[in-house]
């Protein structure tokens, strides 16, 4: 069939044979049939071939040639999705011959214009990595160039590729690193997981360790109880203005100085916690756990505790993280406490591991209410979970004092209980118990010693032999009875017994030699003629130790003291006591074992290695600063300016070059220009100066911002079509997520969307020469950081009548504060030579919740440099900037058509 | 990461497998068998299960075992994740998740895996995308391609793959434009024997089924926002916004998506909807238990309970059950020892009721366990927690969609210890 013309009886045999494929036949001796229609023109046969062809060109490498011209054939292919799958295709073929014309595939279309061919590139990047480990150093530069991309679609993919191919290059990341961060949230969820398990990494050796003034303290839990506690309890929002203003805090409080990096991190993955997708979930309580201050773990408490509602396998690997969360940091998961409560519908795995969950959080004040819950799973018909519910009542015991009388009177009692099972597992943990304080309790060694007749399971009555050895002087009556019986039995005991067994004799003939003489002979000399070596090993050795003979040594002598020498009482320990040197989340924490592959998670450096590695050069900035943000006081001007280089809104302006001169102004406000890119030049630029204003957290808002105006991109094609007639410079064909100038009517129903304010002129009329499309309204201040403060500005495009050189800059007020807002000026006007500025008259008052208009003029210079200068208020000053787009800067002229030939003639 | 694909089914044996790097014997499974057959129920199985040379990852769903194999570390969650995000796929593309729904669409379902995964790295997960890449299959859409040849694989990249807005697909064109949320809440509680309760929270998801012409931009606001505590999106949802003005900003994908999930607060008290009086007796010495259960209303704001079901897992003793409906069935399974009464709808002036004998094995003493009862029901038209949507905008389209709303309260894990 696969040899007719007709494309469906093709797709028909192909079919079958993937069927084939699936249900894991061998289909390999089709191959040369398969193979010739690799070229065939319908895209579901072709897609079918390439499945076949991934499957079976390993074994078939020879034949698998005859394709691969094809594939090259298909890298030049104008559609995007061709090129993408034959280079995917390509690489996914483990043939080694072809490592020289994949490795040229990769680099070509690592520099591809389409960023969905670059991701594909980054894909193949670790299949030729696994294929030829030898190609590793070109394949690191491919990866340099990825990494550098700005695509939210490449990120997750080449961070990926470098976490395979080599995760110890971190120097790497440096120059990305604060843009892999800003990136981060539209980044797609899988690559967000790959990201942020690498950033843990390289923030654990770039940064210092945020707790180091507390690790001294740390450890005791008590403590920082009443801290989390209170954390637990606020609001959301609470919460973010209290990590506002944090920083500033703790720098009083001790010496210890965030990197503003650090904080940046830490700062754009708290969103993630309220992603959909567990893994991303995880990965930022993993980061949070590793990185965060103590005082701020406690957020993903309660996104971990969400996940517990999702299915049993997510539960599963979230409670084993939750365990070893809960013995660094009990208080985090304190307020949850009953969240982990255990329904009889649970499967017996979750059952287990939320016991250990609860058995980690108990403490004085919980422990009744955890005790009693412990009662009713004693009742429950899961048998294995019983067991394991009595070991977590002894763990509490032996944690908390108080308690210990109440749990072994309990356990005690559970020694009356039908169940075997329940029975030999309250007596091991009461036999540890016990240990503790044996004085007070021989009435329970009496009990125990007569469930010897009943009780079946070895591990039980190892237990209680051994006690009553241990502790014969508190039962000297019964124990050499319980010995008697033994013996008589000894025969038909496991070996653990076997060998209590053994012990016990050997003590009672230390202590009470006249009783026990003949039946301590008696028992070793079964022991003796035992089948399992270890038990006659020991007898040997114990009758050469206790039986005086002319033979025996010295040490015979001591025998007393080494077998009833006092036994320190065991532990009781969490199975996930150290697990947490193993990266949370990971496979090797799951297993406490590690996997193959896993990266060390390092340990925090003693000095943090220079911050500076990770400035990038600055192409061009523009940028308004208001209030001082927390992070300026420690680092360079230079790095906040490049933060939003690194923005994949700005980064599509390639052909622009106009450096920054303004940036370098006193000020704490560094703006620049964007020169030329014609067309663009309204569109970004305007957008620029509207959301790269504002401060710390007005830079958050603009993430958002962004995103919105990323996704009105779509609806824009046709305006774009429109200005790219007028445009001065070549646009990029491909569709780039990036590039996305907003025209106006959009982002004016964007702003009245956010800000509510309408856009109409108040004070001015519109003149007759207005331009007939609506105005557009930047942001100058942002109601956020202006607390309670908006200021809108836009250019009313009317003269301006004190000076005719001077633009008109239409601002509008917005007090959205509670109180009152007074004089209202500017003040401080810093400007590059040349350009002048008219103020605005003086606001007296702004009450609140009123809205006032203002007018200034502002000569530019023909410049398209920003004015920056200070907003004042009676209380507050704010840095702002005010930047033109080049539009703005014209005034409408009407021309007859030969005025313009003629003025055309004359430049 | 992810290197290989088995689907077992319920009677151990694999009926699909994919390989996306090297080819993985099939015999490695053979770890997975070993652990399935230890573990005594089929949800006991061990979701990470470590080999010599590979690592087993595996959920249960549908009765279908999806085991991944992995080489090299990678965070479980991520796997497992994925994988459920698979089954999820199926779902939607044949209504069921079955073995004979993938054995007789096993083409789609490795297009569909090929399109998912490059060399064990998630490339296209969104419905929205893969659907516009391989077409789910109709029977229409089945006849259509056999007679016209055609195929049901796009021919161009989906422009959501590179867009901003991945979750949508362009170019969505709909005569009726409506927009439907489903606001689902379900109460999680365990109440003691003597009726108080222990512990009981509210987890809310709103569902929607958006069906617009175009780009729109919705926002949804609440009446009371507050009662929300913890919440997390569909990636469609603006962060930012809700954070600022606790409002749910979105572009929304096309078709059926789940908006948002969230819990209400621990600190509101919980209203439970139904009480239960039961008396579950075993004499000792005698061969016969008694059984009696009443099942009231209460707190339900005038509403009527519905769609209850009663399920008990009786002690192992129990022979068999010898019962009393006032309404409704009942079904005792002498196997599994399981109860289930279906009792439809609570009427207030006649509570259903369900009294009777249990006869248990002779001369085996009284079991000392009490079963546990689990209660489902439905509530609908109120959401319990008290949360009111407010309004639903929308911007960037012109036409005028037409808006629902719905209510629904339901008992998640409910259960009452007796």
């Amino acid at each position: 069939m696969l040899d007719s013309n007709k494309d469906s009886l093709k797709l028909e045999a192909m079919k079958r044979i993937v069927a084939m494929i699936a249900r894991g036949k061998n289909a390999s001796d089709l191959f040369p049939a398969v193979v010739k229609n690799v070229a065939c023109k319908n895209i579901e046969v072709k897609k079918l071939v390439y499945v076949y062809l991934v499957r079976y060109a390993e074994e078939q490498q020879d034949l698998a040639l005859l394709s691969i011209s094809t594939f090259q054939r298909g890298l030049k292919d104008p559609n995007q999705l061709i090129r993408a799958s034959a280079l995917r295709v390509l690489s996914s073929i483990r043939v080694t011959i072809i490592v020289p014309i994949m490795m040229l595939a990769i680099k070509e279309a690592a520099s591809d214009m389409s960023p969905y061919v670059r991701k594909t590139a980054a894909h193949a990047i670790p299949k030729l990595y696994s294929l030829d480990p030898e190609q590793k150093d070109q394949l690191i530069e491919v990866i340099e160039k990825l990494l550098a991309d700005k695509t939210t679609l490449v990120a997750g993919s080449v961070v990926m590729a470098f976490e395979e191919v080599c995760p110890e290059r971190i120097d790497l990341i440096h120059k990305n690193y604060r843009k892999l961060c800003n990136l981060l949230i539209d980044v797609e969820e899988w690559g967000q997981v790959v990201i942020i398990n690498m950033l843990t990494r390289y923030a654990r050796t770039q940064f210092l360790n945020p707790n180091i003034n507390e690790s001294l303290l740390e450890e005791g839990s008590g403590g920082d109880k009443t801290f989390y506690g209170s954390d637990e309890d606020e609001d959301e929002d609470e919460e973010e203005k209290e990590k506002n203003a944090e920083a500033p805090a703790m720098a009083k409080r001790k010496p210890y100085v965030m990197d503003p990096d650090h904080r940046l991190l830490l700062r754009n993955t708290k969103p993630l916690l309220q992603s959909r997708n567990a893994a991303v979930v995880m990965a930022v309580a993993q980061l949070y756990f590793h990185l965060a201050p103590k005082a701020e773990v406690g957020v993903i408490a309660k996104a971990l505790v969400r996940l517990l509602r999702s299915h049993s396998e997510v539960q599963y690997v979230v409670l084993q993280n939750v365990a070893t969360m809960t013995i660094k940091r009990r208080g985090m998961f304190e307020p949850y406490l009953k969240s982990f409560y255990i329904r009889s519908t649970d499967p017996t795995q979750i059952k287990v591991l939320k016991l250990e969950v609860l058995t980690n959080l108990a403490n004085e004040t919980n422990i009744s209410t955890i005790l009693r819950e412990f009662q009713t799973y004693i009742k429950s018909m899961d048998k294995d979970f019983v067991a394991a519910t009595i070991q977590a009542i002894g763990r509490c015991a032996t944690n908390i004092g108080e308690v210990r009388d109440t749990c072994l009177n309990g356990l005690v009692q559970l020694l009356s209980n039908r169940d075997e099972l329940v029975v030999a597992e309250s007596v091991v943990v009461i036999k540890k118990l016990l240990q503790m304080q044996p004085e007070k309790h021989s009435d329970i060694i009496k009990h125990m010693a007569k469930l010897t007749d009943n009780i079946q399971v070895p591990m039980a009555r190892a237990s209680i032999l051994w006690l009553i050895g241990e502790y014969c002087e508190h039962v000297p009556k019964i124990a050499p009875d319980v010995l008697r019986k033994m013996a008589k039995s000894f025969t038909n005991e496991e070996d653990i017994v076997k060998l209590q067994i053994i012990n016990l004799a050997a003590k009672l003939y230390l202590t009470n030699s006249k009783q026990t003489k003949l039946l301590t002979q008696y028992v070793l000399n079964l022991a003796k003629y035992d089948q399992n070596y270890d038990i006659r090993d020991r007898a040997r050795f114990i009758r050469q130790l206790i039986v005086p003979t002319e033979k025996s040594g010295a040490l015979s002598k001591y025998a007393k003291k080494l077998f009833l020498a006092l036994k320190p009482a065991p532990v009781l320990e969490s199975p996930f006591k150290d697990r947490d040197h193993f990266q949370l989340g990971s496979l090797s924490h799951l297993l406490n074992a590690k996997a193959g592959g896993y990266q060390e998670l390092p340990d925090w450096p003693e000095a943090a290695p220079d911050p500076s590695v990770r400035n990038v050069e600055v192409k061009d900035s523009v940028r308004a600063v208001g209030t001082v943000p927390e992070w300026t006081k420690c680092s360079s001007r230079e790095k906040r300016k490049e933060k939003k280089v690194e923005k994949p809104f700005y980064s599509d302006s390639e052909g622009e070059s106009g450096p920054t001169e303004s940036a370098d102004s006193e000020s704490d406000s560094a703006s620049g220009s964007e020169s030329g890119s014609g067309s663009e030049e309204s569109g970004s630029g305007s957008e620029s100066v509207e959301s790269e204003e504002g401060s710390e957290s007005e830079e958050e808002e603009e993430d958002e911002e962004e995103k919105n105006k990323k996704k009105k991109k779509k609806e824009l094609k046709k305006p774009v079509q429109e200005i790219k007639l007028l445009s001065l410079f070549p646009v990029e064909p491909a569709p780039s997520p990036q590039v996305t100038p907003v025209n106006t009517f959009l982002s004016n129903s964007l702003v009245t969307d956010l800000e509510g304010l309408s856009l109409s002129d108040t004070v001015l009329s519109p003149a007759t020469i207005a331009p007939s499309s609506a105005l557009k309204n930047y942001e100058l201040l942002h109601r956020i950081t202006g607390e309670g403060l908006s200021v809108e500005y836009c250019f009313s495009r009317q003269p301006f009548s004190p000076d005719a050189n001077m633009v008109a800059v239409q601002m509008q007020f917005t007090n959205n504060a509670t109180s009152d807002t007074k004089n209202l000026h500017m003040e401080d006007v810093k400007l590059q030579s040349g350009m002048r500025v008219k103020e605005f008259p003086e606001i007296e008052l702004l009450p609140a919740g009123e809205t006032a208009a203002a007018v200034m003029g502002i000569d530019f210079c023909d410049s398209t440099q920003a004015a920056n200068f200070q907003l004042c208020t009676h209380t507050k000053k704010f840095f702002v900037s005010i930047q033109p787009p080049v539009g703005e800067l014209m005034r409408p002229i009407f021309l007859t058509e030969n005025e313009f030939k003629k003025e055309q003639g004359e430049s | 990461m992810i290197h290989s694909l088995f689907l077992v089914n319920a009677s151990g044996d694999i009926f699909l497998e994919k390989h996306w790097k090297s080819v993985v014997s099939r015999s490695v499974c053979d770890y997975f068998f070993e652990a399935q057959e230890r573990a005594t129920e089929p949800e006991n199985v061990p979701p990470v299960i470590p080999t010599p040379h590979h690592y087993l990852i595996s959920v249960l769903r549908h009765r279908i075992y999806f085991v991944a194999v992995i080489q090299s570390e990678v965070p479980p969650l991520f796997v497992i994740e994925f994988l459920h995000r698979v089954v999820d796929t199926f779902q939607d593309y044949f209504g069921v998740c079955t073995e004979a729904a993938i054995k007789d669409n096993v083409v789609v379902v490795y297009e569909l895996l090929e399109e998912m995964l490059d060399n064990g790295f998630p490339l296209a997960t969104e419905s929205n995308i893969l659907k516009e890449l391989i077409k789910p299959p109709t029977i229409l859409r089945t006849m259509v391609n056999t007679i016209t040849g055609s195929t049901n694989v796009g021919e161009q990249l989906p422009t959501g793959q590179l867009s901003v807005v991945p979750w949508r697909r362009t170019g969505v064109k709909y005569t009726n434009n409506e927009a439907y949320f489903d606001v689902v809440e379900e109460i999680d509680a365990i109440i003691d024997k003597s009726g108080s309760t222990i512990t009981a929270e509210i987890q809310g998801v709103i569902d929607a089924c958006v069906k617009l012409t175009g780009m729109p931009d919705l926002t949804l606001s609440f009446m009371n926002p507050r009662l929300l505590d913890d919440v997390s999106f569909h990636p469609c949802v603006r962060f930012k916004r809700w954070e600022a003005e606790r409002i749910l900003s979105f572009i929304p994908p096309d078709g059926n998506f789940r908006l948002l999930s969230y819990h209400v607060s621990s600190q509101n008290l919980v209203a439970i909807p139904v009480y239960v009086k039961h008396n579950i007796t075993f004499r000792e010495g005698s061969s016969q238990g008694r059984f009696d259960l009443t099942l009231g209303p209460k707190q339900t704001m005038g509403k009527a309970v519905e769609s209850v079901l009663v399920s008990s897992q009786l002690p192992r003793g129990v022979l068999n059950a010898n019962l009393n409906p006032s309404q409704g069935t009942y079904t005792f399974d002498p196997v599994t020892k399981m109860l289930s009464w279906d009792v439809g709808k609570i009427n207030p002036q006649k509570l259903p009721s369900l009294k009777g004998t249990m006869s248990l094995q002779a001369g085996a003493s009284k079991p000392d366990e009490n079963p546990s009862i689990n209660i489902q029901f439905k509530i609908q038209q109120m959401a319990i927690s008290g949360l009111k949507v407010n309004r639903l905008d929308m911007y960037g389209e012109k036409y005028k969609p037409f808006k629902g709303i719905k209510y629904m309260t339901k008992a998640g894990k409910f259960q009452v210890r007796t």
